[in-house]
Formats: structure tokens, sequence, C-alpha cells
């Protein structure tokens, strides 16, 4: 009756289980990406195709303008999340889990809906035009712009991080801020000193989910249609209108690394006690 | 009686945190006004109407159809086989079962045009599948799979499963009577919290989805992003409040669900 004795049993069980999922795994996701990678290599370029992504000034472009928008994104929705999120943790009040549902409940809404979202603040009909007119006389519209994608990309990022700085915000020691009080600190220090370095495992996490799913983000750009050329608007005009089949598939794997290691990389930073939510 | 006066900085605090929820709710009620107006331009004093609904739906029927039958068969797919291969993660801890846990996150961590790319390249030559429903039902079985195994898994890794199993195998259950009357049970909280996030990832699964859809295949976010660029904002509005229709409930209930516990992943969905 010993455990190894049962676990010695189970086994063809628990492969039997398994079995399914890999099966499932390797004959859509595995065998799809070494064909993808096959393919890029495949083209009139051959290899070539996968450094197109910094030797071409066109994708080279597109590459640095998607990095700083998710970089300025992951950057601005850390600092509005953590501002909001440990501020929702620390105080009660009235209205307080009515706003918590309010931040968190876009969650979920695809990148398109996001962008129309964006279209109804700033777009040609929006809320940000008529009140500008109101007071300046100038309806400003931005939702087409670089602004427009930052908008809509802090729009679908602040829901994801302050779940994750509200968690860690809770399990920050109070102890060590009231030491730091006592011993004469001031506000902004105790924020500086305590606060800020005890969220840094969650600010890595988050952080690097809110970078990947910039860079990967599809919907909101394509929903605005903006002049500015993200990466992935980029690889889908080389797929559908240019019929650029190799370079789109060599530029997808790339980006597709980049998230990939944005994540891993966090993931190893922050140590392994944060794998479990990254 | 405590007639604590808050401080200037939680005032500025709660100023902030206002504003960013308006920031994210204020367009959601404009586009349910905008669905629901005779003219948006002109106001609600154009008066209300459902018009717009009725065109959503006399247009995009087979959209809203479409998605719900895609998200029960995912469902259904992740139930079946994500459900087992959780409790297998979390009952032979090994090497090689670590890197199946890794390997199996990679479909989110991997921007969903990327995958979507890629079974067109390995598939899409096979026309059947190609255009069938079912070419699609893969690449959100792929993308809502981890979601449904760290919910389980996250459940199973928190209760002591070998002594529970030990238990019962002692007294002469099989290792099926086992897994469905012991372990199933007991990560009926997992798999409740995991469904109701596949079926609102599936629903309103775009990336992949417009890659991989056809003319005869198209779900509720494709049809939206097709309302958006081609009809008046009245209309897109309309599916809008449709889509929200359908997807807030079940928002509200992974808030619930996620209540006791935290919520296992959520936030890596890629937009």
């Amino acid at each position: 009756m010993a455990t190894p004795g049962l676990a010695r049993r189970d086994r063809p069980w628990l492969i039997a289980l398994m079995l399914p999922v890999l099966v499932i795994f390797a004959a859509f996701f595995i065998l799809p990406m070494v064909r993808l990678a096959g393919v890029g290599a495949g083209g009139p370029r051959g290899l070539a195709a996968y450094a197109a992504i910094v030797t071409e000034p066109r994708y080279f472009r597109s590459l640095l303008s998607t990095l700083a928008l998710s970089a300025g994104v992951t950057v601005l929705t850390l600092a509005i999340a953590t501002i909001a999120g440990v501020f929702l943790q620390r105080n009660t009040f009235r209205g307080r889990s009515a706003l918590i549902a309010m931040l968190t409940f876009p969650l979920a809404f695809p990148g398109v809906v996001v962008g129309f979202m964006v279209i109804m603040l700033a777009g040609r009909q929006g809320l940000i035009g008529d009140i500008s007119r109101l007071l300046t006389g100038q309806k400003l519209v931005f939702a087409y712009s670089m602004a427009g994608l930052l908008t809509g990309y802090l729009y679908f990022s602040i829901p994801r991080v302050i779940l994750t700085i509200m968690a860690a915000a809770e399990k920050l020691d109070r102890n060590l801020e009231e030491a730091a009080r006592s011993m004469g600190a001031s506000a902004w220090q105790v924020v500086r000193d305590v606060i800020l370095p005890g969220l840094r495992p969650a600010f890595l996490s988050a952080g690097a989910i809110c970078f990947a799913t910039s860079m990967g983000a599809f919907g909101t750009a394509f929903t605005l249609a903006t002049e500015i050329e993200v990466l992935p608007m980029t690889i889908y005009t080389e797929f559908t209108l240019r019929a650029n089949i190799a370079l789109a598939a060599a530029l997808s794997l790339v980006l597709g690394v980049i998230t990939w290691l944005a994540l891993a990389l966090a993931r190893t930073a922050a140590g392994s006690s944060v794998a479990a939510s990254a | 009686m405590r007639a604590r006066r808050r401080s200037r900085a939680f005032h500025a605090q709660l100023v902030f945190t206002v504003l960013v929820a308006a920031f994210l709710v204020v367009p959601v009620l404009m586009s349910i006004t905008a669905g629901l107006t005779v003219n948006f331009f002109q106001g609600v004093k154009s008066g209300l109407t459902l018009r717009w609904i009725g065109e959503v739906w006399r247009l995009y029927r087979d959209t809203i159809t479409l998605s719900l039958m895609i998200a029960v068969a995912c469902l259904a797919v992740d139930l079946v086989v994500g459900v087992p291969a959780a409790y297998v993660l979390a009952k032979a801890r090994s090497r090689w079962t670590r890197l199946v846990e890794e390997a199996l996150v990679l479909p989110i961590a991997v921007p969903g045009l990327a995958t979507a790319l890629a079974l067109i390249l390995a598939y899409g030559t096979w026309r059947e599948f190609r255009t069938s429903w079912l070419f699609i039902l893969v690449g959100h079985v792929l993308f809502t799979l981890p979601f449904m195994v760290r919910a389980v898994l996250a459940v199973l890794s928190s209760i002591d499963l070998r002594t529970l199993e030990e238990g019962a195998a002692s007294l002469g259950a099989s290792f099926w009577q086992r897994f469905t009357g012991v372990v199933l049970p007991n990560c009926r909280g997992g798999i409740l919290a995991g469904a109701l996030m596949v079926v609102t990832l599936s629903v309103g699964e775009f990336n992949m989805t417009w890659m991989l859809h056809t003319p005869l295949t198209k779900t509720l976010p494709v049809g939206l992003a097709d309302s958006y660029a081609s009809m008046r904002l009245e209309i897109g509005s309309a599916y809008t409040v449709v889509f929200f229709f359908m997807i807030i409930p079940l928002l509200i209930g992974i808030q619930l669900a996620a209540r006791p516990r935290r919520m296992a992943g959520v936030g890596e969905e890629s937009a």
C-alpha cells in the first residue's frame, strides 16, 4: 500500500490521460511552428529573411515604433496601476468595490472593441472632441494617431496590471513601513524605499505581460487603422496584401521570440515565486 | 464616532483612481448609448430605439451563433483533455511534466497572429479543414487550454491530493474510481473558474480568428471589426452592446469565482 506502488500502478493511466493534450499540442502548435520557421527561411531571401527586421528600414522602423509604444505603455500602466492599486488596497471607503469592479471589468475585451472605445473617446464624433470644442473651439481628434494607439493600449493594459499590483500590495509587510515611519521617514521616503522595492517582483511580472501583450496586440491597431505601422500590422500587410509569405513568417517568428523572451526573462529575474502568476 | 479626517493625499489618490475608472467606463457607456439612440450625432434627444439592435441581429446573427458554438465546443475540448492533463501535471512532478507545463503556455506567450499564420501554413492547403469552423476551434483550443490547465492545477496543488488518493486506494478504489470520485469533485472550483475564463476568451478572441476565418466562418469579433469599418456608428455600437450583453455576465462570474483565491493566470490573454 506504499505510495511508490500506487504511483507505479497508476503510471499507464497517467500517460493515457496526458496523451490527448500532447497529440493536440504537437499537431497544432509544434508542427505548425516548425513549418513557420521553414517557410520563413524558404523565401527568395533565404535565412536573411530573419535579419530583415533590422536590415530593412521599413521593418526596422516598424519594430522600433512597436518597441517604443510597448515600453511607453508598460511604464505608464505600471505607474497608473500602482497609484490606483495601492490606494485601493490600503483604504476602505464607500464605493471601493465598485471602483475595483470598474477598473478590472474590461479585462477580457478584445482588441477590436478596445479600438472602438478609443474611437468613442477620441474619434471624429468622440467625447474628447466635443469637450475640446466647447472649451477651445477646436475639435481634438487623436484616435487615429500614435496617441490613439497609446490610449487603446493603456485601456487594455490597466485592468490586467492593476490586479497583480493589488495582490502584491496586499502581501507587503506593513511592519516595515511602520518601522520606517517610526525612524522618521517621510511619507514619500516610505513609498520610495519600502513600498516600491517591495512591489518589484510584481512590477517585473506584470510589466513583462503588459509589454508582451502590447508587442503582439493586433485588434486595436487594426480597428484604428492608424498610419503608424506596428509590427503585427506590418506582418498582416505583408501576408495578405503583398503576399510576401516567407517574410511574414520570418517577422512573426521574430516577434514571437521577442514576446516569449520578455516573459521568460522577467520570470527569471523575479524568481520562481511569481512563476505561477506570470 | 471616528471623525478621522482624510488627508489631502487620500483625496488626490481618490480623484486619480476615479479618473482612471472613468477612462475605462465612460466609452462603454457611450457605446451603449450610441447603440440605443436614433442618431448619435444629434444625441439622446433624437430618441431611443432598438432598431440598430434589430439591424445587428439581421446582419450578424450568424456570427453570434457561430461564436457561441465555438466557445461551447472549445470548452468541451478543454474539459476533456485539459482537466486530466492538469491532474497528471499535479501528480507526477518531474522534469518532463514541468517541460510540458511550460510548453502548453507558449500559445499565450506567442502573439496570436504568429500562431494563426503557422496554422495556415501547415494546414491551409487542406481545403475542407481550412474552410470549416473547426479550423478556428483549433486556434481557440490552443489559446484557452493553458487557462483551464492552470486553474485546475492551482486547486490541485493547494489540496493534499496524495493523502486523499491513498485513502481511497486503501479502501480498494480503482484508478478510475479515484479520478472520478475523489479528484474531480475536489477540483470543481478550479474547473468552474477555468470554464468561465475559457468561454470568455473564446467569445472575444480576435487576433488569431481574424486570420483563421473565411467569409463563411465569421465569429462575433470578426463581425465587430467588419461593422466598425463599414457600418454607421450606431450599428457598430449596437453590435458592441450585444457583445457586452454576452460577455459581462461571464466577467462577473469570473470575479465571483476568483474571490476566494487569486485569479490564476488572469491577465495574460492577448488583446
